[in-house]
């Protein structure tokens, strides 16, 4: 998969030598002794689950994370950065989360400020305007009117704003953690391609995503850590896919393929009664008049890319939003969902792709996270007894391999899978029928990926009829009994799942120009 | 719920201490202390508490009663701020409540009578449950800003009270009334009998039912709250419904103090005074987790200043300078920011000997 041959290692001095760092956080040690070396002009993956100190490692570099121990050098020189402005100042740049710009802002002043091109009278705005659109057409979204406010833009331009801001200084180095997380498929690869010229520009890139499939492909070499430490370094070209992935989460991924077959084997063609019956459902701008039927014990995948209405079909089918024409009939009868308080009632449940906004609630414990639905059910006036609250929260504890110490911590603290398996748990309590999940395993690792996953096909076999929703299609492609397919905020067919149907097989629907036409595979 | 303050119980050995200091209503506990420390160095037989005709008296049965205004606006506030909100309209419903009591005492053919306070109580609670219930309305409703949607009553409410009394300040006697403001119960102020026994009530109800974490889970994060299946609406309705309530008896233990209703001067400012009380017990304003025993620590705090300047005889007209040194401390002695300094400061000093040793 590697494009790249293997050549990296230049005679010349690296342009980032990182070693012995070690970082305490809290009286814990999350780096413990940690190497790294990034030289000119080669894509460095920085390896690990969530956890392992691939955050703290930039920090360290970028002058967010205090060190302990250890030495940084930037083309040679020491530095001890204590802020992103002396890290910036040495010609270090990181590329932010699109949720770290200012919404209210213009392209062009997000992409701007802090380095704003100044003339005699101040800020010459035309010219830092100019500078700002160089950027974006190296990005090839040159058709961005720097003027436009940012939260007028979608998600994927938004953060290629970010990627903007960060090139703009020209850096030596450019650190890319998860820039790729909000985009689709072949903006993700417009992305890619960027960061592979200013690679071949000389640029040193250090880049950090979950998806593997991204890292093979555009990265030189790699550096795996876990726990702390570096257990591995390898050229990208001559990595082998399981051994890096049992390097990352240090035990061998035998249960994954396990899973793989035990959900084939679960498979049967629809077979359970309809319990959740979308009729032309529908929301002017949002989605066409789409019908999709659940049954019990299914698992059905929303697949499609982002925009595609995959996201607010499952919002209009849980009550998150409101529909505005068609119906929702429950179990043979129609039902009005109010909101989601009332689809629980119902026994919908829904976790949305936004966790940091619409799941989490950061500041509450885990254990008052998972129990937080289940006695918004019952009410504030009957609150769950401490008995009744242990018996929930051990139920998930162990079925989803909580750690028992995590649970009087705030959820905010702990890592993206952890708060999602929260966020799962808290659904499970209030023991849905109809279960809708919403991209549950982005950005997780491989480990939470899995514990997962292995619920929701434990959770079907158990009668709950399961949406899964990933922009991961093989996650899709794997898991669910039925496909539906949706494009252009509508949906274009359904695949019931099989031995013949593979990521392929949905790529192609896709990309077939017959909006509407295609019907199911019925194969 | 796990009760929030087990964590202040502990004391033993100095990580108990350690883990004392670090607990938010510890440095506005400590403030209190000095302050009333300080009193008794100034005047020795400020703690003695004498009894005279059955009744309690000394400073700090004053500070009792002089904080039960006071402590029930905060009660309430405290409540809204931790949904993300603010509720400016507390004085406005304080004066309304004084104004509509009192004068429909003044007008009741029998003023004196127990059933005519009765019914001027119930009046007057009923209809500042109701001017909570619209700021509610306007807030999880209509979707006003808090600030904008309570400064609509802050404003209009003081012009409400003003119809009421047409204008005058209506003077009344009625013994019945009095005794909610000036009277004793079991030789201790009626009034202080009535706020604490109420923060008792909501502190049992917000922490022995669900009603404090749905409320800390809508203050953190709404969005959140609301697809896990809480009805934001509903929680953040009812705790400015309980805020002109809370404020409405405030209201009615303040006319009862001066027995005269005063539509532009009661409860002047003590919109700023519960914010600050709810500061300084460690409620972010940003909402989400509150404390109500920090909120209690709070009142007493700013009443026993205020007391404190009486008896120092500085004027009360620098009153406001001297609250704003004490919030200025405690604020900082909060912040995580300064805490931290102090304790590298703290740790050199440790450090020090040490060096000189080897």
């Amino acid at each position: 998969m590697a494009a790249r041959d293997a050549s990296t290692p230049t005679t010349a001095r690296p342009v980032v030598e990182m070693s012995g760092i070690t970082v305490d956080y809290a009286g814990v040690r999350v780096l413990d002794g940690a190497d790294l070396t990034v030289h000119a002009g080669e894509v460095h993956a920085l390896m690990g689950e969530n956890g392992a100190g691939k955050s703290t490692l930039i920090g360290a570099l970028t002058g967010t994370v205090p060190i302990v121990a250890g030495t940084v050098l930037v083309g040679g020189e020491p530095l001890t950065p204590t802020s992103v402005a002396d890290s910036r100042a040495e010609g270090i740049a990181t590329v932010f989360q699109e949720s770290h710009l200012s919404p209210q802002l213009s392209v062009a002043e997000n992409i701007m400020i802090g380095h704003e091109v100044r003339g005699r009278f101040g800020i010459s705005w035309s010219r830092s305007r100019e500078r700002a659109s160089a950027a974006l057409a190296t990005l090839g979204i040159e058709d961005v009117d720097p003027r436009t406010p940012l939260e007028a833009l979608s998600p994927a331009t938004k953060q290629l704003v970010a990627v903007a801001r960060a090139i703009v200084l020209e850096p030596r180095v450019l650190v890319l953690d998860e820039p790729t997380s909000s985009l689709d498929e072949a903006e993700a690869a417009r992305l890619l391609g960027v960061v592979r010229r200013l690679c071949d520009q000389g640029v040193a890139v250090l880049f950090v995503s979950h998806f593997l499939e991204q890292v093979l492909e555009v990265s030189d070499r790699m550096t795996v850590l876990r726990g702390g430490r570096v257990v591995a370094e390898y050229d990208t070209a001559q990595v082998e896919r399981a051994e890096l992935i049992s390097k990352m989460i240090g035990e061998d991924i035998d249960a994954l393929q396990a899973l793989h077959s035990e959900r084939l084997e679960h498979h049967y063609a629809q077979s359970g009664p309809v319990t959740l019956r979308a009729a032309s459902i529908g929301r002017r701008g949002t989605l066409e008049p789409t019908d999709v039927d659940l049954s019990r014990g299914e698992v059905v995948g929303f697949a499609g890319l982002r925009g595609s209405g995959r996201t607010e079909l499952a919002r209009l089918m849980s009550g998150v939003e409101r529909a505005d024409r068609g119906e929702l009939w429950l179990d043979g009868a129609p039902v009005q969902l109010r909101g989601p308080a009332s689809a629980l009632r119902h026994r919908i449940a829904v976790s949305t792709e936004n966790l940091r906004h619409e799941g989490i609630v950061a500041a509450l414990t885990v254990r008052e996270n998972i129990v937080l639905a289940l006695q918004a059910l019952r009410g504030w006036t009957r609150p769950l007894s401490r008995a009744e609250q242990a018996a929930v929260v051990d139920t998930y504890l162990h079925a989803l391999h909580l750690s028992p110490e995590d649970l009087d911590r705030p959820a905010g603290e702990l890592s993206g899978g952890t708060q999602q398996k929260v966020v799962l748990a808290r659904l499970l309590a209030t023991r849905p029928h109809v279960l809708i999940l919403d991209e549950p395993t982005r950005g997780i690792d491989i480990g939470a990926k899995l514990d997962i996953q292995r619920r929701v096909a434990k959770l079907a076999g158990e009668g709950v009829a399961v949406v899964f929703i990933s922009s991961q299609l093989e996650e899709v492609v794997r898991l669910s009994d039925r496909i539906v397919v949706l494009k252009d905020r509508e949906k274009i067919g359904e695949l019931s799942n099989g031995p013949g149907v593979t990521v392929d097989t949905v790529v192609e629907m896709i990309a077939a120009e017959l909006d509407g036409l295609v019907t199911g595979d019925d194969a | 719920m796990p009760a929030t303050m087990g964590a202040s119980t502990r004391t033993a050995g100095p990580g108990g201490l350690r883990r004392l200091a670090h607990h938010t209503i510890f440095w506005p506990v400590v403030a209190l202390i000095a302050l009333l420390v300080a009193n008794t160095l100034y005047s020795p037989d400020f703690l003695a508490v004498s009894i005279l005709d059955g009744h309690l008296f000394g400073a700090p049965i004053d500070i009792l009663r002089n904080s039960a205004p006071l402590l029930l606006v905060s009660l309430g506030m405290t409540l809204v701020i931790a949904t993300r909100g603010i509720d400016l309209s507390v004085g406005a419903v304080v004066a309304i409540a004084g104004a509509l009591s009192l004068s429909f005492i003044a007008t009741s053919p029998n003023p004196g009578s127990v059933t005519t306070v009765l019914v001027a109580i119930a009046i007057a609670l009923g209809l500042c449950l109701l001017l909570g219930v619209w700021n509610g309305f306007l807030v999880s409703v209509v979707g006003i800003q808090p600030i904008i949607a309570t400064l609509i009553l802050m404003t209009a409410g003081r012009g409400v009270a003003m119809l009421i009394t047409e204008g005058q300040i209506t003077t009344v006697n009625s013994a019945p009334f009095k005794t909610l403001g000036a009277g004793f119960w079991l030789g201790l102020p009626a009034a202080a009998l009535i706020a604490y026994g109420v923060y008792v009530v909501v502190a049992l109800i917000t922490r022995r039912t669900a009603l404090g974490m749905l409320v800390e889970s809508v203050g953190i994060n709404p969005s959140a709250s609301r697809l896990a299946g809480v009805r934001a609406r509903t929680i953040v309705w009812t705790v400015f419904a309980l805020s002109g309530l809370f404020s409405g008896l405030a209201g009615l233990i303040l006319a009862s103090n001066v027995m005269a209703a005063d539509a532009n001067n009661a409860g002047l400012f003590i919109e700023l005074d519960a914010i600050l009380a709810v500061v300084i017990g460690g409620t972010s304003l940003q909402g989400g987790k509150f404390s109500l025993s920090g909120t209690l620590v709070g009142v007493l705090i700013i009443t026993t200043l205020t007391l404190t300047v009486t008896i120092v005889g500085i004027s009360p007209l620098v009153t406001p300078l001297f609250k704003a040194l004490v919030v200025i401390a405690v604020t900082l002695l909060q912040s995580p920011r300064v805490r931290e300094r102090l304790a590298a400061r703290q740790r050199q000093r440790v450090a020090k000997p040490e060096e000189v040793a080897a």
